[in-house]
């Protein structure tokens, strides 16, 4: 395939000009888009890019004239290929989308129709807009599969669409979006729901297919490294307005705006690694399974240094999550022993002492459900200490100020409702009720994956400051490789219920590598625009 | 939403949030509010309100109305609007115990069925269940024919077999939290069971259960008064809405509206409290809406 | 097994426990009273012989399982005993032939009413979904909610007052017979089943509104819009195949609600209905007559439940097309 992307010339497909959008939250109408130009050529690849809140999926759709339910189009015109879609009928809107304009969405399984064949619904645009036969679309449905490498290309089609899985299915939803071959199709966040090592081919189906029929398309997503693989040009968006606009090459070699720096700042983020002999977990032979009998860890052995930081990485159905169970002893291990601090952990939570169980505490994923949302966050953080250390009233009160301090919030926070902070200050309430304890132990799970790039980073700061001030120990739980390289000390890496490799971050990170952990490091899309064809070069090599 | 807009939102006191929450009262929540206010006087207030007392006998039986006594009287010649003012306090008041102990019975068996889960979970759903597979108002036909009737047993039973539906929500909502990570994070902790019961999980399911509060009133309400209009709810001379369009319920046929005005007083009741919870529900679920 | 079979017979299984379990709970209610029923029937100065005689006489000294299993093995065969207070010395009068003409009065009424709402409202709440937040709907909205709100007795009494007596359109009392003609009989029950009808299209209309903005709302919708495809086509081909199980949801609970709804709707119209025959013998203490009419109407319950959740099983492609 080709190596080197093509600089696009031609004219103009899609111009949107002055764009803005409301939308209605809490029965009033508040801008989502601020008045945005956005041009695309002819088989054009652009990349839509930001956090969440910057309205890159309200852009993307309004491209093809549409604004979902409690949106308005305010202002602007939205011109595709000479017709305005901000006043055209909705008759020549809907004659235009699928044909002319396809959508690939984020949820290839909530976006399938339950109840058809998978080749019913790809061939049902091109039926139903009269451009081909059903003998024809059906033929070109398969000739489709195949260049978009499904398995059995011939009969997977006649699948439902439970029956395939999640990577197969959005590559169907992309046969389904060319099926007409249409002038400009919108990816939006398509591989965002699915595995590092499964989002690898998706990506390289996809974007040989839309090279192959030279499609325009708007890709968005809110990685980087993703969009540097896909888009020609990207475009920065931040809360509705555009930051930076930029060929992919130039930008990735020199963003202009502080913001988009920013962007990139979290991969920069290097922890330097250090030994250390002393184990306070020592988790050996450990197995679990889940009520109905299935096996979720499998002779797992990882031993936790104390005063560093693990993390545990692995794809989801790995069993890391599970990992933290049983060492909180929700999940009781079925056999194997967990020692900490060198006495025997009970197995089960209820069977642990009360200072067990302060020695060890737990963030999560997401502040959201992890803080109860009619706590103030007085009692959130002032619980642990009142529970564990005994504190009361205005004592309490001082420590809880302290803490908030540690975290770099001001003491105004302490009558605030969860709901009455941003995500990032929520995490930050989450660590200190962890703190709060004066634990030798926090489990993070996840902590960072809910979060902006940006609050990513000053989250992951947070923590390890505060390793160097307490010296606790972090168990870090993730899936995702640029984490793992900015805190850890040392990695384990599981796959399917068993520890595939455990040791120092340079020696995991590096060569020689067992095949699973190749395979996942591999999968990482890096910034590098030439990242995913240089890998598919290489595996290619590594089959022959 | 963004972060910003919701940092704004903070700091406000919970009277300012009320009246910015009734400000965007539709007119039939208004509506609503306005009648179950009058109710709420005519019950507390009735002995001052009312010209006549509940049993007095002060003229005829099915006298016309007149300026003395304005909607006529009933078959012993009793005032009638003073009984359907009585009435409101009777019918209220059985229906508001009913629902209260209903409440009391099933909200707390159900937080604690989705807390403690296994057998105990097992064991009250399944005979839940079965219950759940019989009629509200049948039951209450076959266990009033088997205890005998009367206000006490009414509410016994009803309030036993609201508490099965109620078991189901409260149950069902309190599993929505049990599940959240701050409980999770209270039972890592080491927290007790009251503390996880009242301090995480019981503040969050209030909301819902408020808003069931309302529809199963009305439900209560509702088969009472069906109950004594079949004539085996509440029992004479008790002034009950659904007794008095039985006992009135012949004059209809001689174009006579007397039995209308007690079913009347029942039913915008009970839209005025619907008209409440619909609002209460189109604002929760209007948020999802928006998305 | 194909787990669309397996699925339904365990479906099927339940509802036999349930019924078992119901017909128990019905059966066992008498055993509850403290004192027992004679005792409570003859009032507290009876002598321990009358009640003796009386508890011998309606076969209540023998135990509670052994009874159970004559009551419930009879009650199969479609016997359901003799009515207490019809039992006078020798002459015993037999409660299946009781409610056998009552209840065909009732399926008569039930089924009025069922064939003018069931296709009405989901006509309209599919119009209300379709058209959600446009006046229609909304009228629709304000419209239903008064009607649920509403006693069953009042808009039947209303009816009755404006239908039958101002204006002499309708008979104020639905008194049939078995000898009753078809089309009489049907004009007759015409203002119970009107009653009905406006009760269930209120509940039936809601909820199916309801189903269907839910079904609406999902992404694959989106998706289809997206592909351009004709407004109906989006309902037909993508919307309707996946509607089937809520829709079967909506009848079978509102069918069931006008089971239990029939029973304050016969006592207004005075029609000779099961509901009625309950009433009556709630009253008179007859409890032959009610277990019957009881175990009657929770067992149509279970039933209707049964046969919507069969219709979801079956209409389930996840479970029709299995990995």
């Amino acid at each position: 395939m080709a190596s080197e992307k093509k600089r696009v010339k031609g004219d103009a497909l899609l111009e949107i000009r002055g764009l803005k959008i409301d939308g209605k939250s809490d029965d009033s109408w508040n801008p989502i888009i601020k008045g945005i130009d956005l041009t695309l050529k002819r088989g054009e690849v652009l990349g839509l890019i930001g956090e969440s809140g910057a309205g890159k999926s309200t852009l993307g759709l309004s491209a093809m004239g549409y604004a979902r339910p409690g949106c308005r189009i305010t202002a602007g015109s939205i011109n595709f290929d000479g017709i305005d879609l901000v006043t055209a009928s909705e008759a020549t809107r809907r004659g235009l989308w699928g044909s002319r304009i396809a959508y690939v969405a984020q949820s290839a399984a909530a976006s399938f129709n339950p109840a058809h064949h998978l080749i019913d619904q790809t061939v049902e645009t091109a039926v139903s807009h009269h451009i081909m036969s059903r003998d024809k679309a059906e033929a070109d449905a398969r000739d489709l599969y195949k260049r978009l490498q499904l398995p059995n290309p011939d009969t997977i089609g006649l699948r439902f669409p439970h029956q395939v899985s999640g990577g197969q299915l959005q590559r169907a939803m992309t046969a389904m979006a060319m099926s007409c071959r249409p002038d400009l199709i919108i990816f939006d966040e398509p591989t965002t729901a699915l595995d590092v090592t499964t989002q690898v081919e998706v990506l390289a189906a996809m974007r040989d297919i839309v090279e192959q029929f030279n499609t325009a398309a708007i890709y968005i997503t809110h990685d980087l490294a993703v969009v540097a693989q896909m888009a020609h040009r990207i475009m920065v968006l931040r809360y509705g307005n555009l930051v930076e606009e930029a060929e992919t090459r130039a930008m990735l070699k020199k963003p202009t705006q502080e913001y988009t720096k920013s962007l990139w700042a979290v991969r920069k983020l290097q922890k330097k690694e250090s030994p250390s002999k002393d184990i306070i977990l020592d988790i050996s032979a450990v197995d679990a399974s889940y009520g109905n009998g299935t096996k979720v860890l499998d002779n797992v052995s990882v031993k936790i240094p104390r005063g560093r930081t693990v993390a545990v990485v692995g794809e989801s159905g790995s069993g890391k999550s599970t990992l933290a169970r049983a060492i909180t002893g929700l999940l009781p291990t079925s056999s194997g022993s967990i020692s900490f601090n060198g006495k025997p952990l009970p197995r089960a939570l209820i069977d642990r002492d009360k200072d067990t169980l302060r020695r060890i505490q737990m963030i999560y994923q997401s502040a959201d459900t992890a803080l109860n949302p009619r706590q103030r966050v007085r009692d959130i953080i002032g619980r642990p200490l009142e529970f564990y250390l005994g504190l009361k009233g205005a004592n309490r009160d001082r420590k809880v100020v302290e803490l908030l301090e540690s975290i770099e919030l001001d003491e105004s926070y302490i009558d605030r409702f969860p709901s009455e902070m941003s995500g990032g200050q929520k995490q930050r309430i989450s660590i200190a009720r962890a703190l709060a304890a004066e634990p030798e132990l926090i489990i993070c799970d996840e902590v960072t994956s809910a979060l902006d790039q940006i609050v990513q980073e000053e989250i992951l700061q947070l923590l390890m400051k505060l390793q160097k001030d307490t010296n606790v120990t972090y168990l870090f739980i993730t899936h995702d490789i640029a984490t793992v390289r900015a805190i850890s000390d040392e990695i384990v890496v599981m796959h399917k219920g068993k520890v595939v490799q455990q040791g120092l971050k340079s020696k995991v990170l590096n060569p020689p590598y067992p095949a699973y952990t190749e395979l996942l490091l591999s999968s990482v899309p890096e910034m590098d625009p030439d990242w995913l064809t240089n890998l598919l070069v290489k595996r290619k090599k590594a089959a022959v | 939403m963004t972060e910003s807009l919701r940092v704004i939102k903070a700091r406000r006191t919970t009277l300012e949030n009320v009246w910015r929450l009734l400000k965007t009262a539709p007119l039939s929540a208004w509506f609503g509010m306005i009648v179950i206010l009058i109710y709420a006087i005519a019950a507390i207030f009735a002995p001052w309100i009312a010209p006549y007392g509940e049993a007095q006998i002060i003229g005829k039986a099915y006298e016309h109305a007149s300026d003395t006594n304005i909607l006529g009287t009933d078959q012993l010649g009793r005032d009638l609007f003073s009984r359907l003012i009585y009435g409101a306090r009777n019918t209220i008041g059985i229906a508001l115990v009913t629902t209260l102990v209903s409440f009391l019975v099933g909200g707390s068996l159900g937080v604690l069925a989705a807390l403690k889960r296994g057998w105990f979970d097992q064991g009250v759903s399944r005979v839940v269940d079965a219950f759940l597979a019989i009629p509200v108002l049948i039951f209450a036909l076959m266990m009033l024919a088997v205890v005998g009737k009367s206000v006490v047993n009414l509410v016994i039973i009803l309030a036993l077999l609201d508490a099965t539906r109620v078991f189901r929500l409260s149950r069902a909502v309190a599993l929505n939290s049990v599940v959240m990570d701050y409980v999770e994070s209270a039972k890592l902790r080491g927290e007790g069971m009251r503390w996880i019961v009242f301090r995480e999980v019981v503040p969050n399911i209030l909301p819902p259960l408020i808003t069931e509060f309302g529809l199963r009133f009305c439900f209560v309400f509702l088969t009472i008064s069906a109950l004594s209009f079949l004539g085996v709810g509440v029992q004479p001379p008790t002034a009950d809405w659904g007794s008095m369009v039985a006992e009135n319920k012949t004059l209809i046929t001689f174009g006579n509206p007397a039995p209308l005005y007690p079913a009347a007083a029942i039913a915008l009741l009970t839209v005025a409290v619907n008209f409440v919870v619909d609002w209460f529900l189109q604002r929760t679920s209007g948020l999802r809406d928006g998305k | 097994m194909h787990p669309v079979l397996k699925t339904v017979l365990q479906r099927l299984g339940l509802g036999l426990i349930t019924l078992f379990a119901v017909s128990i709970i019905i059966f066992s209610s008498l055993q509850l009273l403290p004192g027992g029923y004679a005792q409570n029937i003859l009032g507290q100065g009876a002598t321990p012989e009358l009640v003796a005689n009386f508890n011998h006489q309606l076969g209540l000294d023998r135990p509670a399982p052994v009874r159970y299993v004559e009551w419930i093995g009879n009650a199969l065969r479609g016997d359901f005993g003799n009515s207490y207070s019809g039992t006078t010395g020798t002459i015993k009068r037999s409660v299946s032939a009781i409610i056998a003409p009552r209840l065909y009065n009732t399926f008569f009424l039930a089924t009025m009413a069922a064939v003018v709402a069931v296709p009405l409202s989901l006509i309209l709440g599919v119009l209300a979904a379709l058209y959600r937040n446009s006046w229609y709907d909304r009228i629709i909205n304000g419209l239903t909610l008064t009607t649920i709100a509403m006693p069953e007795f009042f808009i039947a009494y209303i009816l009755m007052f404006f239908l039958a007596v101002q204006h002499r359109w309708f008979y104020t009392l639905s008194t049939v017979s078995e000898n009753t003609p078809f089309w009489e009989h049907i004009s007759r029950a015409a203002l119970p089943a009107a009653t009905m009808t406006l009760v269930i299209i209120a509940h039936m209309m809601r909820m199916t509104r309801a189903s269907i903005i839910n079904l609406l709302s999902s992404p694959y919708i989106e998706m289809a819009q997206l592909k351009g495809i004709s407004k109906s086509q989006v309902i037909i081909r993508h919307a309707l195949p996946n509607a089937w199980a809520p829709i079967a949801t909506v009848i079978a609970f509102n069918l069931a609600y006008l089971v239990v709804g029939v029973v304050v709707v016969e006592v207004v119209y005075v029609y000779p209905g099961i509901g009625q025959m309950m009433v009556d013998a709630v009253s008179s203490r007859d409890m032959p007559v009610v277990q019957a009419c009881a175990l009657i109407f929770a067992a149509t319950y279970i039933l209707l439940n049964l046969l919507a959740d069969v219709v979801a099983i079956t209409t389930n492609p996840r479970l029709l097309h299995p990995k």
